[in-house]
């Protein structure tokens, strides 16, 4: 190789082998592109039916999906839209103004800077009746946004499952929300009380039996008490006037209606 | 030792990568609280670190020599991405918890190393072989520190609980510092001393050395 080092050849391998390189890697992606969009759909369901605690009732993730209906509501009205849940994706609302309001440090509990203005929401239908309502809910912990999926049920007051889908907490200290022995503590904790107060909240240290209303408490994590704090801000924001509220007593009315 | 078992076993204790050239310790720290994600680490670094031997190998002869560096980056970090873009059709849980670490594969400077120090001067499959020997050097310390934070960090291997643990009713105390990445400097410096009492050629000269203390002058007063 004499000429190795001329220009002619410096240009002609560097051009080739990005050529080469990038008709490769463009293959590859296309050709898996399929495949890795179907696991993204995936995952998010999976998260959704574990919330909801769905997969034992029905057998498997894709048969318990089957009985949800998705739905775009107005979180200002609280009344179901008619907007497309296909095309509905969170990130693409957040960064057009028209489609959310800034909030308020007084307003803005969970530190999200920002509430869109509509929201996907999840219907579980059982035999045609409303059964479980999975709500996607998000705050900040420790480190990061803490994104979730807390489900309820019909009585639009206990709390079926809370599934963490995305967060940045410590291993083994926050990152517990992800334990299944913390998360099966959540299932039939209350959110309000008879005056329509919201009391869910994650305590420090342990629930004992005889406290007062140990239905609305959680067992705190221990060494992570940000989270958890974290946690009970993320559902009083998302369960209160800026959130879901109207939305649930809406659809309680409905309910009791029918 | 035929030339080919020592280019593949050399670097498993003789000429670790981590151990003793002291490369690629980021993703040693970072991906490694859990065996399963360490794993699927080490497949993607040894599968990557063997192809972009060879391929840097194959064309080592016309690769111009200002712009080699340039080269052999476009190959890693093209094989990178292909890695990546395969985990995330294949393994989407796992490629959620090594998320970035998987893209800087292409900074590891192990795979870089072993292009410039030898797929640039040898044969593609004796090239290859030395990339494959570089990724089990590699992936021996991970799995190892891999498997120690998992065991003491969690009670788990592999996500199986081996040690009873008391937030679950048993009797171990999960020691939390070995969930975090620090833990795995303590690890492979461990590893590294215990290595060096083997192999007592790895000890490095020291670059320079204590002087002793200046011996105390004894004045003797003449009267």
């Amino acid at each position: 190789m004499q000429n190795k080092d001329s220009i002619k050849n410096t240009l002609f391998i560097g051009l080739g082998l990005c050529l080469v390189c990038a008709a490769v890697i463009s293959f590859i992606a296309v050709g898996l592109k399929q495949l890795q969009k179907q696991n993204i759909i995936i995952d998010q369901q999976k998260k959704i039916v574990a919330a909801a605690n769905l997969e034992s009732f029905y057998g498997s993730v894709s048969n318990a999906y089957n009985s949800i209906e998705e739905i775009v509501i107005d979180l200002d009205t609280g009344n179901f839209t008619d907007l497309s849940p296909e095309e509905y994706d969170l990130s693409k609302e957040l960064q057009d103004t028209s489609k959310y309001i800034s909030l308020s440090s007084s307003e803005d509990i969970a530190t999200i800077k920002v509430r869109e203005n509509f929201s996907k929401v999840f219907l579980e239908y059982r035999d045609g009746d409303l059964n479980t309502v999975i709500l996607p809910v998000r705050g900040y912990g420790l480190w990061g946004i803490l994104y979730g999926y807390l489900a309820i049920s019909n009585d639009l007051n206990t709390i079926v499952g809370l599934e963490f889908y995305e967060h940045k907490e410590t291993p083994g200290l926050g990152a517990e929300i992800d334990n299944p022995a913390w998360k099966a503590l959540w299932n039939g904790k209350k959110l309000f009380d008879e005056e329509g107060n919201l009391l869910i909240k994650v305590i420090k240290g342990k629930v004992t039996v005889n406290e007062a209303n140990s239905n609305y408490k959680v067992d705190g994590l221990s060494g992570a008490t940000l989270t958890s704090n974290g946690v009970t801000n993320l559902l009083a924001f998302w369960l209160g006037e800026l959130g879901y509220l109207k939305f649930l007593s809406n659809l309680k009315e409905e309910v009791s209606n029918v | 030792m035929s030339k080919a078992s020592d280019v593949l076993f050399a670097p498993l204790f003789k000429d670790n990568p981590i151990a003793l050239q002291v490369l690629g310790i980021c993703s040693a720290l970072a991906v490694t609280s859990k065996l399963y994600p360490t794993l699927i680490m080490c497949v993607a670094l040894t599968a990557t670190i063997t192809l972009s031997s060879f391929f840097i190998s194959l064309i080592r002869n016309y690769i111009p020599n200002n712009i080699r560096i340039i080269v052999q980056m476009t190959i890693i970090s093209s094989l990178v991405i292909i890695v990546d873009q395969l985990l995330k059709a294949y393994d989407y849980e796992t490629s959620k918890t090594l998320s970035v670490f998987v893209g800087l594969i292409i900074t590891n400077c192990i795979v870089m190393g072993r292009a410039e120090a030898y797929a640039m001067q040898n044969g593609p499959a004796m090239s290859a072989l030395d990339g494959f020997g570089n990724g089990l050097g590699y992936s021996l310390i991970l799995i190892i520190v891999g498997s120690i934070r998992e065991l003491i960090g969690s009670g788990q291997l592999l996500g199986y609980q081996i040690l009873h643990m008391t937030t679950d009713g048993g009797w171990y105390v999960p020691n939390n510092f070995f969930l975090l990445p620090p833990a795995s400097f303590l690890i492979i410096g461990l590893f590294i001393w215990a290595l060096r009492v083997w192999k007592k050629e790895q000890v490095e000269v020291p670059e320079f050395s204590m002087k002793q203390n200046a011996p105390k002058e004894i004045k003797v007063e003449h009267a």
